[in-house]
């Protein structure tokens, strides 16, 4: 069966470079640090300074740019879309028209912004989760949320979850691609017809993936408390969490670049 | 040679709440520890619940159980421990990315120190073939090394008692003997086996048989002499002698083979080169 | 007309780092009786099983069914689709309809067969499995595994394929079940559809088929009957492949001299030796 280890949309790749073994929590606060960023983030030089980043941690942490482009491409339709809507919506200088509606040089460059920072914003998050295993990411959540568990945050049950909804992603692919093909297999069409004939097309699909889904949450969770799961209390981690100072560098590094960069921006737009 | 009681049931009984069907109606059950015992039954006969209530995951409705050193006074979490069980399907047991923190996942739930949890992944791992490949992803390994991987799982809890559910039952042939050369691996370590299956061939390490009919305990014999049953009276329990069994049975009824030699192929092939004077 | 496999490789992820190759020059025929296809896991039988309806297209070389190519129009994969039923493993997974009748009217429907014809075809089909029509307004989770496995063999079948391909159709299945879906294999295959059988288990291949195609790595190792095949599987090691205890056992009865033939059925051997017994003791 093809257990071909497709590098699916975020999973992890496991090697042996400082951003791998970085602190998750430091990762997590710098990677949601950058996303903020790119929010602020205005001029097309300075997005291509954050790009630059990119490229130097794909270098650092061993993961091949081309991986990490390739993980925007489930937003491409998004990008495309948000493109369209702001080439046509802007107003401005006229470029052309089309079907009636008029394309705008300042849509042109509205366009090509919003399109680079969804892009970037999807790689950074790549980023994170290809360089850190999401038992890790997990850790990291649930370590930085743990001051919240005072006020009745269930940090470790959120953690808990999202390493196994994690987990369980290629899995799920897998499986769909499987109930796809089966019914494939039995003339069940996806391609032809409208919107709403190709929804109820994948009736076939979605409710044997549910019933898979249902049946092994229950499983699951007799496995787990087969093997002594109750809950956060009493844990120990196989990986404990230490900070090091390499984290602190590294956050104090960053904070020093995004300085310079948003600053850098505010100054040139003068 | 088995040591004291580990599994006691008397008169256990179990119905899921809120239903009247009872799905063990009487079980009156003794394992020692270090047997190795299977568990056969038809589909519906209450075989899984039975492996359940013996890994301490369920309680009988009625009756009294005593699993691995505690009834139910003690904390089942505690008794989870000493009994780990593997199902049929890997994919609906293992939690984790990696395979050290799949392994991890037990000792971390028993609060085990880092160390400990380190070394009990490594022994586990290397008990079940799969040394070395601590940082791999779960994604990447076959049906038959994720198979392995959960029972490594198990492994880490240092159980006194493995329950197998159907455990080989999605596995190809080589991948099911690998398993099975583990399992008997630690059977040699005094480790309890309880083995759920419909096929015969995976219970040659077995000492004893035990048949579940509605509900009941219909059968407990030695291994030997269940499959020395005949044909007809194993089909109607939907089971079938291995093929080499059922070999040896004729050749023992034609006299071309002595009573006492073993249907392993070794011994077989020695037997009959002798009677054909080779 | 035949359905014929020619010279076909195919990679997964052809081009990117993580390329694999799944088949390499795979040729054969089928046209009716049992094909089983046996090879240890990863060896391509998959991938080779979708490339006969259509799933999969070949990277080079061609799957022709009846004169159709699956490379060829929508038109052609269409007709390729139609003709070859595709089981598998653990078909149940697939069900979901509210009631048997829907779930194996769901091929027909799908292949334009009229309303009444959708009918006859789901009568006919769950007949086929052995199952009868009080299991038509049932709902399909509340089935005995076996049952669900043969309503998922009839929810293929509805369609009315030349040929039908089974991946281990036996998994999981106790042994009486999987005894039954032996002889529905045999039925199907004496009623003139080409079957073409992947598995793991030697011994059933060896006992049920007309022709035995063993795949290593993709490639093609052996293609012929039964007998040759006990023969080949007897001479060297294949990569994955468990010899069955019986055919062990006759392999070395054989060199020792006891037995002249290899023999992978119990019955059949038990008969040599007791007839070489009866000879001996005369």
């Amino acid at each position: 069966m093809a257990r071909a280890d497709k590098v699916a949309f975020g999973q992890f790749i496991p090697a042996d470079t400082p951003v791998h073994a970085l602190d998750p929590r430091a990762k997590i606060i710098m990677a949601t640090a950058v996303i903020v960023l790119l929010f602020v983030t205005r001029s097309a030089a300075t997005f291509l300074l954050w790009l630059l980043l990119l490229l130097f941690l794909s270098r650092l942490s061993k993961i091949p740019a081309s991986t990490l482009f390739s993980s925007a491409r489930p937003v491409l339709i998004l990008i495309i879309f948000t493109s369209l809507l702001h080439i046509f919506a802007t107003p401005g200088e006229l470029l052309f028209r089309i079907f009636g509606l008029s394309a705008t040089k300042e849509g042109f460059m509205l366009a090509f912004l919003i399109s680079l920072r969804l892009a970037l914003l999807v790689m950074y998050a790549s980023l994170l989760t290809l360089t850190t295993s999401p038992a890790r990411i997990s850790d990291g959540l649930e370590g930085l949320m743990s001051p919240l568990a005072r006020i009745g945050v269930p940090a470790h049950d959120i953690a808990m979850m999202i390493t196994i909804a994690l987990r369980f992603i290629p899995t799920l692919f897998e499986e769909t691609s499987r109930i796809i093909k089966a019914q494939k297999s039995r003339g069940a069409d996806f391609e032809t017809g409208g919107p709403m004939k190709r929804a109820r097309a994948y009736i076939p699909v979605l409710v044997p993936l549910f019933v898979i889904i249902f049946r092994r949450a229950e499983n699951l969770a007799v496995a787990m408390e087969a093997r002594g799961y109750g809950g956060g209390s009493g844990r120990t981690k196989l990986k404990p969490l230490r900070w090091r100072r390499s984290d602190s560098a590294a956050i104090a590094l960053l904070s020093a670049l995004s300085a310079l960069i948003i600053c850098g921006e505010r100054f040139l737009a003068k | 040679m088995p040591g004291a009681a580990q599994f006691i049931l008397s008169g256990a009984e179990f119905s899921y709440p809120g239903s009247s069907r009872k799905i063990l109606s009487g079980v009156d059950l003794e394992i020692r520890a270090g047997e190795w015992v299977a568990l056969l039954g038809s589909n519906g006969s209450g075989k899984t619940t039975l492996l359940k209530i013996l890994s301490a995951l369920l309680a009988p409705t009625q009756g009294s159980s005593f699993i691995c050193g505690g009834g139910s006074e003690r904390p089942a979490a505690e008794r989870s421990a000493r009994c780990a069980i593997v199902f049929q399907n890997p994919e609906d047991q293992i939690v984790a990315s990696t395979l050290e923190e799949e392994v991890a996942f037990g000792p971390e739930n028993l609060g085990c120190p880092t160390e400990e949890i380190r070394g009990r992944v490594s022994e586990s791992l290397a008990a079940c073939g799969l040394a070395g490949m601590e940082t791999r992803l779960v994604s990447s390994l076959s049906g038959g090394q994720k198979q392995r991987l959960a029972l490594a799982g198990a492994l880490a809890m240092h159980p006194a008692a493995i329950l197998l559910d159907e455990a080989l039952s999605m596995l190809d042939p080589q991948s099911r003997r690998a398993f099975t050369e583990i399992i008997a691996a630690e059977h040699s370590k005094g480790k309890t086996i309880v083995q759920v299956t419909h096929r015969l061939e995976e219970i040659r390490g077995a000492e004893r048989v035990l048949l579940l009919k509605e509900g009941k305990i219909a059968l407990d014999m030695r291994r030997e002499d269940f499959f020395k049953m005949k044909g007809s009276e194993l089909s109607e329990l939907g089971l079938e002698l291995p093929p080499l069994e059922r070999l040896c049975e004729g050749l023992k009824e034609g006299g071309l083979l002595p009573e006492g030699c073993a249907p392993e192929i070794c011994a077989v092939e020695k037997c009959l080169n002798a009677a054909f004077g080779r | 007309m035949p359905l014929s496999v020619d010279d076909i490789s195919y990679s997964y992820n052809k081009g990117l780092p993580t390329e694999r190759e799944a088949l390499r020059g795979v040729s054969f025929r089928a046209e009716s009786g049992i094909l089983s296809v046996i090879g240890h896991t990863g060896s391509g039988k998959s991938t080779l099983a979708q490339h006969l309806n259509a799933l999969i297209i070949p990277q080079s070389g061609s799957v022709i069914v009846d004169g159709s190519d699956t490379s060829g129009s929508p038109a052609e994969v269409r007709s390729v689709r139609k003709k070859v039923g595709l089981v598998f493993q653990y078909p149940e997974q697939q069900i979901f309809a509210e009631s048997v009748e829907e779930e194996i009217s769901f091929a027909p429907k799908n292949w334009g067969f009229d309303e009444e014809g959708v009918k006859k075809n789901v009568a006919e089909a769950l007949a086929a499995v052995s199952l009868s029509a009080e299991f038509l307004p049932l709902q399909p989770y509340n089935l005995s595994g076996g049952q669900k496995r043969k309503i998922a063999i009839a929810s293929v079948i509805a369609a009315k394929p030349s040929y039908l391909v089974l991946d281990e159709p036996t998994a999981g299945l106790d042994c009486v079940s999987a005894r039954e879906l032996e002889a529905l294999l045999a039925k199907f295959a004496a009623e003139g559809m080409g079957i073409i059988h992947i598995t793991h288990d030697v011994e059933l291949a060896l006992r049920i088929s007309s022709e035995i195609l063993i795949l290593e790595d993709g490639r093609v190792v052996f293609c012929g009957a039964p007998e040759e095949c006990a023969e080949f599987l007897c001479s060297a090691p294949v990569k994955g492949l468990v010899l069955p205890d019986v055919l062990e056992l006759s392999k070395r009865l054989a060199s020792s001299g006891v037995v002249d033939k290899l023999e992978w059925n119990a019955e059949t051997l038990l008969e040599r030796l007791k007839e070489k017994w009866r000879a001996q003791t005369k």
